[in-house]
């Protein structure tokens, strides 16, 4: 029986699909990557070659600017080698870091945990590093930089995620977080957000103040109830938004021209604005904040090199470099030796470092300790916040 | 050819039984195994690292991840794809990439036509050159560069803004309309060569004889220039569409707060870390862009590309 | 043509018009690389030459411009010649699946560059267990540039016929001779035409090229990414725009006078 042309390229069609279904299930898609090891209990031989994920500006090798380079003294004093890839966001570091390619990551505290529980980071002996000890206390064994007492990092530095205002709108330094939130429409089309799914802890913080009926207590332990009031708030938000941020260029632009007057920022926003009207503030309902913390890939090939690095970003003069360039706090007080801007940026300031909700990885076992109910994870913030965009 | 005896020919050299005369004479006969010599490679190439990808692809819409760990598990589900189809999040986001994408290929084709037309048809042959000149070399540009350079035109006290002021007119700011401009902005050049090299197929003589017969110039554009032209004005737009159908860096650089189904992909391999779902997002623009092939095809406009 | 001249009058300037609105933002782009002021607002607060003197010692920028013209030349050199193959096949032959060949064809460039993407990057890291890098990159921008040579070299396959391959024939050439002495030839600027756009194409690509590099890899849109982010770069990045549409001028207009003296020969 022939069968007539068309159908008989349909049917060899089908079969290919069939049988290439069948031979992609069994490759898999699932790439294992396992638990990665436990923490070294010593240094060895340098491998001669180390490679690092970072935000951009962590580490400058003078390519982008002569003058601003700490990574060549690092490969004079221990022959590796740095190449470097930087990532937009804390999401996109945790899905390169599944590839295995990097040996050394600075995570904030949204993606370390997930690289925890993922096994794509391995604990650190911190007392390996000579400069641990220098660091700020309020900076260790954190939520986001430890688990169950290990230490999975060195803290880099940290920031706050502050309220921006533009001096000509606010003639009067606004004292509440409500003027993004409840008072938002009176400056509609011109509030600013940052763009990532965390922001949603911002809005449980001033919940956490203004609805203290929700029994919120750590805006990252947040069950269904109290999600959902975070997200009702953000929706009404929405419609007042001028847009939301990720890219700090934006942000500096959009309050240069005016497209935003009030909003999440960063200090480095602040210092890079130059047309000299706007400020920033820590609203009384508190802020989140980010500290970063050097971590170590669980395939690193140069596990060396690696602790060799967290040690010298942690060193003095390399913090200092590292951090006043990208505008943020130094992780230790001797970095304040070499810095002249200690002050603009709280650093060793605990009692504003403790009005800091620094980012933390939102995970159902609660992140304040409740046991009766099962807080939301990052993916329901995720898709929560896409649902809020529209 | 048979392979005839040497006939003395003045000045030709006798052809000498070489292997490569061999192979030539045995493919100049069967048009099939050339065939298959001229398919091999690039089917190879497009099937195993293109088609084999995305079918790879397209399974994990199917599979789940596990949240915790950010592992793909393969329990088979269509939860990733009744999500997408049912979830109202994802209708409000589709219906919105395909009104930006169809209005973004509808201004692209009415600014290319005209100036396609004085390129082909009423331009000098030297002049000719200098526009084909000054379309393309925007594309050399950065694209990233260029949609910056619309952010900053289009913002408060931007160059727009400085533009329309005098007649009371505002910038329209970040925003879907501000997409949908840089957008057409940067696809028009694919739009304008397609649609330029469809007109210069259209022979002067066809429309000098229009004109002898009494027809004015928008009844021969309508009746013999259009309807030679419309396939390369799909094959234009199939550009278009699907470039802004995809996108998700012009939306994030001048779209203000709005989302678009490019970027909820995005946001699905990275943020969450879900390929299963983003598989199942992807879903809907290829899908999307299969029916628009298909119509594209009918309409011939795959011979004019 | 016969076009009244108000016709032509308005014809002309509704061109003009349009060209002054393309070039509006290039425009924007020279003059803040110019601009004292970092982040890219306009009019711009005063000018200055460091970005320029900046530019081109910045090694990172170098770096990217290199990396970009390997991947590109490699790409367009690999498209062209599946390009080549592909149109042969389906202008010269008939067969059952044409039209799917054709479809296979297009399809890298219909479909959205992030499913592309994340699609290659998948299938790299997860199946096929490669390392991303340059190899990588070049797989998947020669990929997408498959359809630009076809769309040339198939047009003019299509204008071309074969009657003067049926003559060399005749003659007694051989397959390859034909191709080399008569086909080619006549390809030639198309090939030139399509391998000029496959290479823009590849050099200014960004998202398929973001989801299947490495690390270390910069082509040159990553790197503009990258210093998009920081206030000291961004008019650097303004600098490299402009140097490369001005360089752009030199392929193009060779790339035209080719076509164009074939066209003469019509």
């Amino acid at each position: 029986m022939r069968i007539s042309a068309p159908r008989r390229s349909a049917l060899i069609a089908g079969l290919a699909i069939a049988s290439s279904v069948a031979l992609l299930t069994a490759c898999g898609t699932t790439s294992g990557s396992g638990y990665g090891g436990d923490e070294a209990t010593g240094l060895g031989e340098m491998e001669g070659s180390v490679s690092i994920l970072a935000w951009p500006g962590y580490v400058e090798d003078g390519t982008n600017d002569p003058a601003v380079d700490w990574v060549t003294p690092f490969t004079e004093a221990t022959g590796c080698e740095v190449t470097s890839k930087t990532y937009g966001t804390s999401d996109e570091a945790f899905s390169l870091m599944k590839t295995g390619d990097y040996d050394v990551v600075a995570a904030s505290g949204d993606a370390s945990l997930r690289l925890v529980a993922a096994g794509d980071v391995v604990p650190v002996n911190t007392d390996l590093l000579k400069n641990y000890d220098g660091i700020f206390d309020f900076l260790k064994m954190q939520s986001w930089n430890s688990v169950d007492g290990v230490s999975y990092g060195i803290p880099h530095g940290y920031g706050a995620n502050l309220l921006m205002y533009n001096t000509e709108v606010f003639p009067e330094t606004p004292a509440s977080w409500s003027v993004v939130f409840d008072d938002a429409a009176v400056n509609a089309g011109k509030v600013t957000a940052y763009d990532s799914p965390i922001y949603i802890a911002d809005a449980a913080m001033y919940l956490m103040f203004h609805k203290p009926e929700l029994g919120i207590t750590n805006p990252y332990a947040l069950d269904e109830t109290q999600l959902t009031a975070a997200v009702d708030l953000l929706k009404v938000q929405r419609a007042s938004i001028s847009e939301y941020w990720s890219d700090y260029l934006k942000a500096i632009q959009a309050f240069e021209t005016g497209n935003s007057v009030v909003g999440t920022t960063w200090q480095v926003i602040q210092n890079y604005v130059s047309t000299g009207n706007t400020d920033v503030t820590l609203p009384e309902e508190g802020v989140t904040g980010w500290s970063d913390t050097w971590m170590i890939g669980s395939q690193a090939k140069s596990p060396n090199c690696a602790y060799a690095w967290l040690d010298y970003i942690a060193s003095p003069e390399a913090n200092a470099q590292a951090t006043a360039y990208f505008g943020e706090a130094p992780s230790s007080l001797a970095a304040c030796d070499f810095r002249d801007d200690c002050e603009a940026f709280h650093a060793g300031d605990a009692d504003y470092a403790s009005k800091i909700w620094y980012w933390s990885t939102p995970i159902a076992e609660c992140l304040d300790g409740r046991t009766d109910v099962t807080c939301t994870d990052y993916s329901a913030w995720t898709t929560a916040w896409q649902e809020i965009k529209g | 050819m048979t392979s005839a005896p040497t006939i003395e020919r003045a000045g030709v050299p006798p052809t000498r039984e070489t292997p490569a005369r061999k192979i030539s004479v045995f493919l100049s006969q069967h048009a099939r195994v050339r065939l298959a010599l001229l398919l091999s490679a690039p089917l190879f190439w497009l099937g195993l690292v293109y088609i084999a990808a995305l079918a790879a692809l397209l399974i994990t819409a199917f599979w789940t991840v596990d949240s915790f760990t950010g592992q793909v598990q393969t329990n088979w589900t269509l939860d990733n794809v009744i999500t997408v189809f049912t979830g109202a999040l994802y209708q409000t986001v589709t219906l919105r990439t395909v009104g930006v994408a169809l209005l973004v290929t509808i201004i692209d084709i009415l600014v290319a036509l005209p100036i396609a037309f004085y390129m082909a048809k009423v331009a000098s042959p030297r002049l000719q050159r200098i526009l084909v000149i000054a379309v393309l070399m925007p594309l050399w540009a950065s694209y990233l560069v260029k949609v910056y350079a619309w952010r900053s035109a289009l913002s408060q006290g931007g160059i727009v803004e400085w533009l329309v002021t005098p007649f009371g007119g505002t910038s329209p700011g970040y925003g879907l309309p501000a997409t949908i401009i840089t957008l057409s902005y940067l696809w028009l050049p694919y739009v304008i060569l397609p649609i330029y090299a469809g007109l210069e197929r259209v022979p002067n003589s066809l429309l000098e004889a229009s004109s002898d017969l009494g027809a004015k110039t928008w009844r021969t554009m309508g009746s013999v220039v259009l309807p030679m032209l419309w396939p390369a004005i799909i094959a234009g737009s199939i550009f278009s569409f699907s470039l802004s159908l995809g996108d998700y860096i012009t939306v994030n650089i001048v779209g203000g707060a709005n989302q678009l189904l490019g970027n909820l992909v995005f946001t699905n391999v990275g943020a969450a870390n879900n390929l299963p779902l983003a598989a199942a997002i992807a879903l809907i623009p290829i899908g999307i862009m299969i029916v628009y092939l298909g119509v594209a095809r009918r309409a011939g406009a795959l011979n004019s590309l | 043509m016969r076009l009244s001249r108000a016709a032509r009058v308005t014809l002309g300037s509704v061109t003009a018009a349009i060209l002054v609105v393309i070039y509006m933002p290039l425009f924007v782009v020279f003059v803040n690389s110019f601009s004292t002021s970092t982040s890219l607002t306009w009019p711009p607060p005063g000018f200055t030459l460091e970005w320029w003197g900046r530019a081109f010692r910045n090694a990172g920028a170098l770096e990217g411009v290199t990396t970009s013209l390997q991947i590109a030349l490699a790409s367009t050199a690999i498209a062209l010649v599946l390009g080549t193959l592909v149109s042969l096949a389906l202008q010269r032959h008939t067969f059952f699946g044409r039209d799917a060949v054709s479809l296979l064809v297009i399809l890298p460039i219909a479909l959205p560059g992030i499913v592309t993407g994340i699609a290659l990057n998948n299938a790299f890291r997860t199946i096929l267990d490669v390392r991303l890098g340059v190899m990588t990159i070049i797989i998947a921008h020669a990929t997408f540039c498959i359809v630009i040579v076809f769309n040339n070299v198939i047009a003019r396959l299509r204008r071309m016929g074969t009657s003067l391959e049926e003559a060399s024939a005749d003659l007694g050439a051989g397959v390859w001779t034909t191709f080399r002495l008569v086909t080619f030839p006549q390809l030639r600027s198309a090939l030139l035409a399509g391998g000029l756009l496959a290479f823009a194409l590849s050099f200014d690509e960004i998202i398929v090229t973001t989801f299947t590099a490495g690390a270390g890899v910069t082509t040159l849109p990553i790197w503009i990414l990258d210093n998009l982010f920081r206030p000291n770069q961004a008019p650097i990045v303004n600098v490299v725009a402009v140097v490369l549409v001005a360089f752009s001028v030199i392929p193009i207009y060779f790339a035209q006078r080719l076509s164009g003296s074939e066209q003469l020969q019509k």
